[in-house]
Order: C-alpha cells, then structure tokens, then sequence
C-alpha cells in the first residue's frame, strides 16, 4: 500500500511491529508456505460444504443458498481486553434486562423522565400482551449477540446489542472446529479459550428458566420457522448440538395446559421453548391470526406460567435503535453504574435538530431504520452514490422517526489471506451471551464478521462478509 | 341490585373439528361496581385447558374443543352484586399504564370522520358534560341498526357506513376520545334490558380516564353512564382484547355462532 493505513490494526502496528497477542501467531505464519495455506483454505471450503454451514440470502432468487466465506486467519484478542469487554458486556446485559422488567411492569424509566414516554407508547415492538408478566428470574433476553466495534488499542463501541434473536453462533462453534482439524499445532503454540462448551452451556441455562409449574427435570426445545428460514442451519445444528427436539408450529399444540409435541410415544410436554419464530408469528391465537409459523394458545401457557418461552417476547424493544441512544442512561438508570462500554454517537432524526444536522451531512454518515437488522434498509453515506443519497433523503423527510443515524466509525482491521499475502480488513466482532436465574455467562470470542472487500465497512454476511475463528487468549 | 346471569355460547361445526381453541374472558371480576357472588363455567364439548390473567387483569379460561366434536358450548353463568356508582370505576389501575389507552389500534384508528368528531373535546384532562354531548352525537349519527357493519368493521368504517351495534359505537367514541389525547378502553359485559329476560346479546361500553375522577363509564348505544344494571367482563383498547371468546381452529369446518342470555334480578 501507497500509503499507511489510518485503521487500527489489530495483527500489524503502524509501525511494522505486530501487536503482541499475536507474536506467537504471527512467528507461526511466516514459516508457512503460501501454497499449502492456499489448500488449506480450499480445505476448509470443503468442510463448510460437508456440515451444510449454509445460510439463505432474502430477495436473491438465483443465490438462495450460499456459503459464508471463511478466513484462515484468526482474530485474537488477549486476556486483558477480554476481561474489559466481558465486564462491559455483562453490565449492559443486566441493565436491558431490568428495563425490559420495568418497561412491562411500572415504567419508572419514564416517570423519572429518563426516555421520553412516546418512544415507548408508540413503539410497535412494545408488546401489549407482555405487562404485568413475569418471566422466571426476571430474564426477558436469554441469549444475546452484543455487536462490538474497535477504532483504537482501547476503543471499543457496541453497535447494537441484538437482544431479540442474535444468530450466528453456529459459525463461532464451526469455525473453530475447522481451524483446530486445519492447524491443531496452532492451538497447542497458542493458549486459546475453548468455546465448545456453547451448546451444553446453553442447554443448561434454558433449563435454568424452566417454569413455576414445571415440576422435574425440564424438556428443552427449539422452535423453528422451518427449511425457508436464513438461520434454518443453526436450529437444526443448535438441537443436535444440545440434544433437544427441532420443532414447527404444527408439530405443539396445547394438552393439559401445556404446550407439548407430537413424539412418537404420544405427546411429550415442553418447558422451556427457544422459538427462532418472531413475536408477530408466535401465537395466531394471539397475534397475527393468519401466522402457520406459531402455536395457538402460547401466551396463554405462558401467562399461566406453564412454558417459559426464550428469548422473552416483546424483547424486541430493547433493540430499537432510537432506545439503543438511550443504553447508557439505562445502564446508568438501573445499576447505578457508569456505562462500561461506549455507545456510538446517535442523531434521532425524530428530533428536529438532529435531522437537520443527518440532512445536511448525509454523506458522511450511516443511516440506519429503528427497526432494522442485518443491513437492510441501510444507508452508508461515504459509499452512498449521488442518487442513492438523494432517494434516501426522501425516506428521511417523509418519516424521520423510522431512522437514526451515526457517524461512519474507522472500525479496526484484521488481515485476511489473499493471494500476496496478508491484506486489512474490517471487522466486527458478537459475543454470545446467555442469561439465566442463574447469572450470565458469555462465551470467550464470538463471532468475528469480515468485510472482504478492501476499504469496505459492511460486515453483514447477507451483504457478503466472511467470518474469522475469534481466540481470546488465557492470560 | 343482585343480578342472576346465564349466559351460554354456541359453536356449530358443519364438519368434525380436529384441533381448536376457545379462549373465554367470561368471568366477572369484583370491582368498585361489581361484586361477584358465585360464578361458574360450564363447557360442553371441550375442555378447560387453563385459567390466566391477562395484560388487562382479564380472568381468561383457555378450551380446546373436543378432537372431533361438532358443537362446542360454553356457558358462564352466576349472580353478581351491581352498585350504584354513577358509571365511575375510580382511580384503580392495573399495570397498564394510562398512557396506553391513548394509543390507537387497527379497529380504533382516527380518519378524517373521527377526526372531525373529535373536535368536540377541548381539553385532555376530560369534561363529563364534552363526552356526553359525544356520545349524544355518535349515537345520531350512528343510529342503532343490527347488520349494518360486522365485528371487524373499525371504527371509521362505522362512522362512514352511519348505522352499527354497540361495539361500534363504544369504538368510535373510544377512537375520537384517544384522537383528543384522553385515555380509553372497551368495556365487554352485560345489561339488564328493564322489559326481558331473554336479552338479545352481551352488550359493550366504553370507559375514559378523566383526570380527578379516574375511570368513568359511557354506554353509548343507550346514552347513558352504565348504572347498577351493567355488569363489567372485560377491558381492553378495542373488542378484539375485550372479547368475551376469541377462537381459532385448525381445518376446513365452517363455524357458526348462537348466543342465548338470561339475566334477571
């Protein structure tokens, strides 16, 4: 490259060094030879295709299924950052919580005027039918995928915090099974946390959230929207991973007061449902009355306490965008604590003030809709063409409270392996969380997104980012 | 006043059903208007899968329907103590928040025709004497008609269609009221109707948030505020939370529905 790169780089400094988590790596790599790195990567193509880790792409006809490129090199972060993130991560997990309690039962929040009531009342992911109940430990977001970004040596952002359904944990569990069957040396040279222990973690923490009226041990299973779903993979994986059913809206019904499914040897009653179905879809009983994706009659179980259903709904709240601006006074609202991770600077182009200064600098930033997710719907200014900008300016004027927008942040670059060698790009990186009556538990790592596009900020795997093995380091 | 309530449901199949839900909010609570004496549930042709509460302390009862059955019914019947509280419920509240019952749904949006109705409010903090001069003119300009609109028509499409039953009328005052930024909720129950006992169906209301008062009632369709003949089921924003069965069942069976209500002192 002509010139120096402005991006923080988490393998190489500026100054030609490396970073020191990854010396050991880096001592390693310059010993490969090119060319067997190339079959490797070819190799791990082929072991993608073998475990069917594929994902659908909405409104691509042509490309329905598609594998999500794979990167060979991993992104290593080292103990002391770990600890500052998991803190920072914990902390802002407990606090969505509380205020998703709070939010369904007295509202404090605002009575103490700390959001502005309207952002709440008018909010279509407020879900009526969630006040006054109470899940098992006060636990609405059971598992959580924290977005973070870094610019800098100890700036670190979250992005969004994905409390409502975060996917992409069966490419943090996959990618690290093929980079320990591609270079098991690596793992013995280097001292990475394990994240295998994911699945069982997970089954353990959704059996935590069993019911007031489950008596027994607590039957786990998951609730797919089917085969046509992006994240179908994942179900599927995921309950073989755990051991628990995969199951659709048609195998439950309800018998005995509970929600139970179909089995072989009759009915078989389930107490704690992980649904990949959205709120919208989950109860044609109770929601939408033309949904064939839901089971009839669940919020009644739950409401009479007789199924825990994970994540809780209504959940979705917590992610709009417009209430994300707000995540540090929620921290500091519910736990008294200073926030421990910054959040992005965020104009809600609600307010007149803040839409004026997005109108006038569009170019520069990003725009995103408050209900948004996976890079739909988005606007990237500095990548934006004349009329791309121009079209988006209109959306803005005609219902600015549909968006927020921030400033375009110089994220951080890992390299990835390319035919010359090593060359930067951006990253991002999603911590899985899991909350239960127990505590919270976040696995080491996550999943670290790639934009493979050289200069490219848009890590979205729907909008063609890979993925990198993600190593925390033992100290 | 002791009122004596028998109230039963009928479902008809013109097919065996093979999986279906009733879920019944037919259960009175005891309030500042109401006490309730003894209550019972009777059905016939399904089971009670559970009781819950809902968002709106609604008493809800979950049945599936017999697999196979062709006729499910559910009968709620009891006596029930009414005061004499001059239509105000008081300031008691659930955890839904007031602000809550400001917010429109599908059924209570404002149009043009609610928006116009609505400027007959002045003030948000709600006046008696503006809400019943509403009332007055919703029922003139929606008159009393059965078969004039069905239990989807919204509230602006009743406006527009100028005949309704009492859902539409309760949902359009409920609508120009929240349209005022005033808090509103559906009531569903029972009236005594003074001349019969066999009395034609349940009947509907409407409850505002008046500030000083808390929750005062409005029966638009008889224009008055209900009195000790009016007996409280459940609330909600709009008829669909309110409703006292809300069904769905899976196959091709047709459904029909027959309601038989007696109610006497």
């Amino acid at each position: 490259m002509d010139t120096k790169p402005i991006h923080f780089d988490e393998m190489l400094a500026a100054e030609g060094s490396v970073r020191a988590p990854y010396h050991a790596y880096e001592a390693w790599f310059s010993k490969q030879n090119p060319s067997r790195l190339k079959a490797k990567s070819k190799d791990a193509e082929a072991f993608f295709r073998r475990t069917g880790i594929t994902f659908n792409v909405y409104g691509k006809e042509a490309a329905q299924e598609r594998l999500i490129p794979f990167d060979l090199i991993p992104r290593i972060i080292s103990s002391r950052e770990w600890t500052k993130l998991a803190k920072g991560i914990e902390q802002r997990v407990r606090a969505i919580n509380m205020f998703l309690y709070d939010i369904y039962h007295r509202q404090e929040i605002l009575r103490a005027g700390i959001i502005p009531t309207d952002l709440i009342a008018k909010n279509d992911a407020f879900l009526p039918q969630m006040i006054g109940l109470t899940p098992p430990g006060d636990v609405y977001t059971h598992i959580v995928g924290t977005d973070i970004v870094r610019t800098g040596e100890d700036d670190f952002y979250v992005l969004e915090d994905n409390a409502r359904t975060p996917s992409g944990v069966s490419y943090m569990l996959e990618n690290r099974e093929t980079m320990l069957q591609m270079f098991p040396e690596l793992f013995s040279q280097n001292r990475v946390k394990p994240v295998s222990d994911y699945p069982k973690n997970l089954r353990k923490s959704l059996a935590a959230c069993a019911p007031p009226n489950c008596t027994g041990k607590p039957t786990v299973a998951i609730l797919t929207p089917g085969i046509h779903n992006s994240a179908y993979f994942e179900h599927s994986f995921l309950a073989d991973q755990m051991g628990v059913e995969l199951v659709e809206g048609h195998d439950l019904r309800v018998v005995d007061g509970h929600i139970a499914m179909r089995t072989t040897k009759g009915h078989k009653q389930i107490d704690v449902l992980y649904r990949r179905v959205d709120d919208d879809y989950l109860d044609p009983l109770n929601f939408r009355p033309d949904s064939m994706l839901g089971v009839p009659g669940i919020m009644d179980v739950y409401r009479a306490g007789n199924i825990t259903i994970t994540n809780a709904p209504g959940t979705g709240i917590a992610d709009d965008k417009a209430i994300y601006s707000y995540i540090p006074d929620i921290v500091e609202f519910y736990t008294g604590e200073k926030a421990i991770l910054r959040n992005v600077e965020t104009y809600r182009c609600a307010e007149p003030d803040a839409l004026k200064y997005v109108l006038d600098n569009l170019a520069e930033l990003v725009v995103k809709e408050v209900h948004g997710s996976g890079g739909y719907g988005m606007l990237v200014g500095p990548a934006a063409s004349k009329k791309e900008l121009a079209d988006f300016e209109q959306k803005l004027r005609s219902n600015p409270a549909n968006y927020i927008a921030q400033p375009t942040l110089s994220l951080s670059t890992v390299p990835i392996f390319v035919k010359k060698g090593l060359s930067p790009r951006h990253v991002d990186l999603r911590p899985f969380v899991l909350v239960s009556p127990n505590g919270i538990e976040i696995t080491p790592g996550g999943l670290t997104r790639v934009a493979l596009q050289e200069g490219s900020l848009v890590v979205n795997s729907s909008q063609g980012g890979g993925t990198k093995d993600t190593w925390v380091l033992e100290e | 006043m002791k009122l004596s309530i028998s109230h039963t449901t009928t479902y008809t199949y013109d097919a065996p059903v093979q999986y279906g839900l009733q879920k019944m909010r037919l259960t009175p609570v005891s309030d500042r208007h109401q006490t309730v004496l003894n209550w019972n549930l009777a059905i016939e042709g399904g089971t009670s899968e559970l009781t819950c509460i809902d968002q709106y302390q609604n008493h809800c009862t979950l049945v599936q329907i017999d697999s196979g059955a062709t006729r499910v019914s559910l009968t709620a019947s009891g006596e029930v103590e009414t005061h004499s509280s001059d239509g105000i419920l008081g300031k008691i509240y659930g955890s839904a928040p007031l602000w809550h019952f400001k917010q429109t749904t599908d059924r209570t949006k404002a149009g043009s025709g609610i928006a116009e109705l609505s400027r007959m409010i002045s003030t948000s903090t709600g006046d008696l004497g503006e809400l019943h001069a509403l009332s007055n003119t919703i029922l003139e300009a929606v008159p009393y008609r059965n078969g004039a609109t069905t239990v989807t028509t919204t509230a602006e499409e009743a406006l527009h269609l100028a005949g309704g039953v009492c859902q539409d009328h309760a949902q359009i005052f409920i609508a120009a009221v929240r349209h005022a930024e005033i808090p509103a909720r559906y009531v569903s129950g029972y009236l005594m109707m003074d001349d019969r006992i066999d009395q034609d169906a349940s009947h509907a209301w409407a409850e505002v948030h008046i500030d000083g008062l808390g929750w005062v009632a409005f029966d638009v369709s008889n224009g008055i505020s209900p009195d000790e003949r009016y007996v409280r089921l459940a609330t909600g924003r709009d008829s669909i939370d309110a409703a006292p069965v809300t069904g769905l069942q899976l196959g091709q069976a047709r459904e029909t529905m027959d309601v038989s209500l007696q109610i006497q002192q």
